[in-house]
């Protein structure tokens, strides 16, 4: 369902991943010195437009100069739900079939598979 | 005119990764000892939450100003330069309109807009081979040169692509995907998140259906197969074919968003 090819979008994946190692640095609680990151769990929705294996080449690579070098991008996969706004029933798309699966109504609401969120990060004791 | 210098990139090289001076209490943030042997410390933030509040200011200014801020994305080549051109030649000088074009490294398109008297503010992203989209930071810095005063409606051509930019709301009031009769049928359904995004899509090039074997009703069934009921205007931004409800469309959404 997803467009990218590894290579193709690279520079979006980039671009996000710079976004990435921005947050998680400023995540790192202010007095803590010389901590070293383990894990930056990332929650991404399979509607995203990223691809995620090009998006940890992308975070290995620049993660180097900074204090997440090393840290593992941890890329949770959120599944595409959506809700029937007529008949309310709720199911998983799984296709790019955007109407009830039930009744058939084309006005629905996505409830995740959006998602494109840093959850947490973890740091060595 | 030329904006060029806001690719991430060049923010990354000079940007350190410094803690900031000015962030939150974070110690009293919600810490957890994972059995790993890790402490957790939650984040819970967006990733693109710098662009998308970058994008709610832009909005603010633009409905303080009057401007409707429409932004046209679709794959290299479909055909939005020509839309554009064709398009203020339709509305202009009814509409006052401005455009913003983002061009990976020419003033091609530039050139051509300047051409139906708008103003046209271009945006190169740079040496690395460009950006692949326009972001909200962009938007806000180019708008800056234009006088919204003078603008009733603001058309911002995106980077030829349709995937990243679907992702980077840059502040509009509506999108609108151009896909052309030389592309494949199915580019809706490889692309999902882009006309879902979308308020209007546009099948463009119907001049040349003769000489191929598209077909249009397939691509029409996928677009509202992935966005059930949008808009989709087939026409010829070569010829004007067809262009007029497009217009039409355009009127309307302003009309709407007018207090
Ligand atoms: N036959 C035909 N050709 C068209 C039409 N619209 C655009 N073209 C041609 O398609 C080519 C690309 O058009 P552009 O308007 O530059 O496309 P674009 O989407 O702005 O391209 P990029 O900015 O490079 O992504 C040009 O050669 C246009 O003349 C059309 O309706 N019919
Ligand atoms: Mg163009
Ligand atoms: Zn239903």
């Amino acid at each position: 369902m997803r467009a990218g090819v590894l290579g193709e979008f690279i520079l979006h994946e980039m671009g996000i991943a710079m976004q990435i190692i921005e947050i998680a640095t400023d995540s790192i609680p202010d007095d803590m010195e010389n901590v070293i990151v383990e894990r930056v769990n990332l929650k991404v929705g399979k509607l995203a437009a990223v691809v995620p294996d090009s998006l940890r080449f992308c975070f290995d690579i620049i993660a180097k100069d900074t204090p997440l070098k090393g840290a593992k991008l941890v890329i949770k996969e959120i599944d595409v739900v959506a809700r029937c706004n007529d008949c309310h029933t709720e199911w998983t798309i799984t296709e790019p079939v955007f109407s009830c699966k039930k009744c058939k109504s084309g006005s629905i609401e996505i409830l995740s598979g959006r998602e494109l969120d840093i959850d947490s990060i973890e740091i060595a004791e | 005119m030329q904006i060029s210098g806001f690719n991430n990139f060049k923010y990354c090289h000079h940007h350190e990764f410094h803690k900031p001076h000015h962030t939150h209490a974070k110690t009293g943030g919600h810490v957890e000892v994972k059995k790993s042997g890790t402490r957790e410390i939650k984040v819970v933030r967006r990733v693109l939450d710098v662009n998308e509040k970058m994008a709610r200011q832009n909005r603010e200014l633009f409905k303080e100003k009057g401007v409707f801020v429409l932004n046209v994305m679709s794959s290299p080549g479909s055909g939005k330069t020509t839309l554009l051109e064709k398009t203020l030649d339709e509305i202009m000088p009814e509409i006052k309109c401005a455009v913003i074009v983002g061009d990976i490294c020419t003033t091609n398109d530039a050139d051509r807009l300047v051409k139906t008297g708008a103003p046209v503010v271009q945006i190169n992203t740079d040496e690395f081979g460009g950006d692949c989209h326009l972001a909200a930071h962009v938007i806000e810095k180019s708008a800056g040169s234009l006088d919204l005063d003078a603008v009733d409606l603001l058309i911002v051509e995106n980077i030829g692509n349709l995937v990243c930019p679907a992702e980077f709301d840059i502040g509009e009031d509506a999108r609108v995907v151009v896909l052309s009769v030389t592309e494949g049928e199915d580019k809706p359904v490889k692309y999902p998140l882009m006309f879902r995004e979308c308020d209007a899509a546009i099948l463009n090039k119907t001049d040349l259906l003769p000489y191929l074997d598209y077909d249009r009703e397939l691509a029409v069934k996928y677009i509202h197969q992935v966005h059930p009921d949008i808009p989709v205007f087939e026409l010829s931004a070569k010829t004007k074919e067809g262009i007029g409800p497009w217009i039409d469309w355009i009127k309307g959404m302003m009309s709407r968003k007018k207090p």
